[in-house]
C-alpha cells in the first residue's frame, strides 16, 4: 500500500492532525486491548478538552438559570449563553442573533419548522419537496405535517452514484411546491448537494428552503446568507460540541410570522389566564430552561474550530477520504456505496458475503469503531437494494494511519469469513 | 480482551454461509415475519403444524451470520418437536444468550444451539441471535403481525 501520510496528515497550510489528536481525550484509550481508532464521527464527533472543560466549568462555577435572577451567577451564565449565540451567528454568518434559536438538535429544529411554519402556512394540495437521500429526521416531520394539513410529500430521486441533480430536482419542483427540505450533506453517503443552485430554483417558484446541515457544518463552509436558505439546522454534537444542543437558523422575517413551537417559560413576555404575550425572537422559540451548558459548550467548540484554518481542515479531511476511498477500493470484494464526485467525510461500503453487522463486530474487536446499519436513511438503503452498509466517517483528528488500521481489520474480516 | 472465535464458531460460520432449511416448506399452515429495526434484517418463517407437532419448517430472509445461523440451527432443532418442547428450547436459548445467572448448567441440553453461548459477551448482537426465535414464537401463536426484536 502506498503511504502518502506526509501529505494527508500534515497539510501544506500547516494543519497537523497528529497534534490535534492530543486535544481529544477519548482518542487516548484502548478498546478490547487495542488503541481506539475512531471512524464514526458522522454519528457523533469526539469532544476536545476545551469543550469538556467549558461544560464542566458552567456547572462548577456559573451554575444558574438564565434570563431570570438578578444574582451574579445568573448574570454570568446568561452572558455566556448569549455569547455562545453570537458565536453561532458568526459561524453561520447569520445577519442577527435573533435568527439563532437553540434547540435540542437538528431533529428538533426540523420539527420546529414543520410544526410552526409548515403547519400554519401549508394548505391542502400544497407540496413539500424532499430528496431520496434524506435522514429519517428530514422525512418523518414532513410526513406528519403533510398528514395534518393534507399536503403532499414529493421526493426528488437520486442517481446511482448518490447525487441529486438539478434536472431531477427541477422535474419535481412545481408551482405547488411551498417548501423544500434537503440535506446539505448526506449522512449515509457523504454526497454534497448543490444546495445553492437548488435553493435558487426553489426561490424562483416562491418556495421556502430548509437545509439540514447536520453532516455539513464540520466538513464544508456554511454561510447562510451566501446559501440564501430560509432555514438551516444542525446539531452541536456533530460539530465537536456536546449532545443535546442544536441550532435552528431562520430568516427573521419568517420567524416573526411563525407561532411558538412550545409553550412555557422564557418564551413569554406576560401571562394572564386571558392572554399571553410572547417574547421576542429568538426567545419565542426557546420555551423552558435550555441546555445552558450545552450551548456554552457548543460556543467553545466553535472557538476551537476557529483556531484552525478551516480550509486547511477541510483539505486534510478530503485528503484522508481520498486515501480511504483508494484503500477501500483495493480490498477485493468490497463495494463502495455512494460515489458522488466531491463527496465529503464518509465512505459507505459492502463486502461480499459478509453482513455489515459482522463487519462492525469484527473491526470493533480490532479497536476500530465504525457504524453499521441503515444510518436512519432506509430509503437510501432501498435505492441500493441493501438492508444496511458499513460506514467509516472522518473527523479532523483522523489520519491515514486510522485508515490503514481499518483496512487491516477488514482483512481480519476476510480471514474469518474466508 | 474479547475472543471473536467465541462468537464466530465454525458451526455459526458454516450455517451463516450455508443456512439449512433455507426454503419454504409445502405444505405449511403457519407463518411468522420477523424484523430487527436496529439493522433492517428481515426473516420469514413458515412451518407445518400437525396437531401440536412441528413436522416441517423453513425460512427465507437476509441478515448477518449470527441471525442466519441462528435461524438455520433453530429450524433443525425444532423439526419434529412439539410446541411445548420448542417453547422450552427458546426459554433456555434466551437465558443462555442473555447470560442469565442460572443458565450455565443448561447448555448441554441445547445441543448444537450451545454454540451461541459466546453471544453473551456481545450484548449488541443478542437481537441477531434471537430474531428467528421471536419469529417462531409469533408463528406458533399465529399472530398476524410482525415480530420484532424490540
Amino acid at each position: 500500500m502506498t503511504r502518502p501520510s506526509a501529505i494527508a496528515n500534515v497539510t501544506d497550510a500547516g494543519f497537523d492532525a497528529r497534534r490535534v489528536r492530543d486535544d481529544f481525550p477519548a482518542l487516548h484509550q484502548d478498546v478490547h486491548g487495542k488503541p481506539l481508532v475512531y471512524l464514526d464521527s458522522a454519528a457523533t464527533t469526539l469532544k476536545p478538552r476545551v469543550v469538556i472543560d467549558a461544560v464542566a466549568d458552567v456547572y462548577a462555577r456559573d451554575c444558574a438559570n438564565i434570563h431570570r435572577a438578578v444574582h451574579l451567577l445568573s448574570q454570568r451564565a446568561t452572558a455566556r449563553f448569549e455569547e455562545a449565540r453570537e458565536k453561532v451567528r458568526a459561524f453561520l454568518n447569520a445577519n442577527d442573533t435573533n435568527e439563532v434559536i437553540f434547540t435540542r438538535g437538528t431533529t428538533e429544529s426540523v420539527n420546529l419548522v414543520a410544526q410552526s411554519w409548515a403547519r400554519t402556512f401549508l394548505r391542502e394540495g400544497d407540496e413539500v419537496l424532499i430528496t431520496e437521500l434524506e435522514h429519517h429526521s428530514n422525512i418523518v416531520p414532513w410526513q406528519i405535517v403533510c398528514q395534518q394539513v393534507g399536503a403532499e410529500l414529493v421526493v426528488v430521486p437520486m442517481t446511482d452514484r448518490g447525487e441529486i441533480t438539478r434536472e431531477a430536482f427541477e422535474e419535481q419542483l412545481s408551482s405547488r411546491t411551498r417548501l423544500v427540505a434537503m440535506a446539505h450533506v448526506s449522512n449515509a453517503l457523504g454526497t454534497v448537494l448543490p444546495v445553492e443552485e437548488l435553493t435558487g430554483l426553489a426561490h424562483e417558484r416562491g418556495a421556502v428552503v430548509l437545509l439540514d446541515g447536520a453532516q455539513a457544518v464540520s466538513h464544508v463552509p456554511v454561510d447562510v446568507q451566501a446559501l440564501d436558505c430560509d432555514f438551516y439546522t444542525f446539531s452541536g454534537h456533530k460539530l465537536y460540541g456536546p449532545t443535546g444542543v442544536g441550532v435552528l437558523y431562520g430568516r427573521e422575517r419568517l420567524l416573526e410570522g411563525m407561532p411558538p413551537y412550545q409553550g412555557g417559560g422564557d418564551m413569554i413576555r406576560s401571562v394572564t389566564f386571558a392572554e399571553t404575550i410572547y417574547n421576542d425572537l429568538p426567545y419565542k422559540f426557546e420555551a423552558g430552561t435550555p441546555n445552558i451548558a450545552g450551548a456554552i459548550g457548543l460556543g467553545a467548540a466553535i472557538d476551537y474550530l476557529k483556531s484552525f484554518d478551516q480550509e486547511a481542515v477541510h483539505a486534510h479531511e478530503n485528503a484522508v477520504l481520498r486515501y480511504a476511498t483508494k484503500a477501500l477500493g483495493s480490498v477485493a470484494g468490497l463495494r463502495l456505496i455512494g460515489t458522488a464526485p466531491g463527496k465529503v467525510a464518509s465512505a459507505s461500503f459492502l463486502m461480499d458475503a459478509v453482513h455489515p453487522h459482522d463487519i462492525g463486530t469484527i473491526v470493533d474487536s480490532e479497536g476500530v469503531a465504525i457504524r453499521t446499519g441503515h444510518h436512519c436513511a432506509q430509503p437510501v438503503m432501498e435505492h441500493f437494494g441493501v438492508a444496511a452498509t458499513a460506514r467509516a466517517s472522518l473527523g479532523l483528528y483522523n489520519t491515514t494511519e486510522d485508515v490503514d488500521a481499518l483496512i487491516r481489520a477488514l482483512h481480519k474480516v476476510k480471514e474469518l469469513f474466508g | 480482551m474479547m475472543d471473536l472465535r467465541e462468537l464466530y464458531q465454525e458451526v455459526i460460520l458454516d450455517h451463516g454461509k450455508n443456512p439449512r432449511n433455507h426454503r419454504f416448506p409445502e405444505p405449511h399452515n403457519r407463518e411468522g415475519r420477523g424484523y430487527n429495526p436496529l439493522c433492517g434484517d428481515k426473516v420469514t418463517l413458515r412451518l407445518q403444524l400437525d396437531g401440536d407437532k412441528i413436522t416441517d419448517v423453513g425460512f427465507m430472509g437476509q441478515g448477518c451470520a449470527i441471525s442466519q445461523a441462528s435461524c438455520s440451527t433453530m429450524t433443525q432443532a425444532i423439526k419434529g418437536k412439539t410446541v411445548e418442547e420448542a417453547d422450552a428450547l427458546f426459554s433456555k436459548f434466551h437465558a443462555m444468550v442473555m447470560g442469565e445467572a442460572d443458565a450455565d448448567d443448561d447448555f448441554e441440553s441445547l445441543g448444537k444451539l450451545a454454540v451461541f453461548a459466546g453471544v453473551r459477551e456481545f450484548p449488541m448482537r443478542v437481537k441477531c441471535a434471537t430474531l428467528g426465535w421471536h419469529t417462531l414464537n409469533q408463528a406458533l401463536r399465529d399472530e398476524h403481525r410482525e415480530a420484532t426484536t424490540e
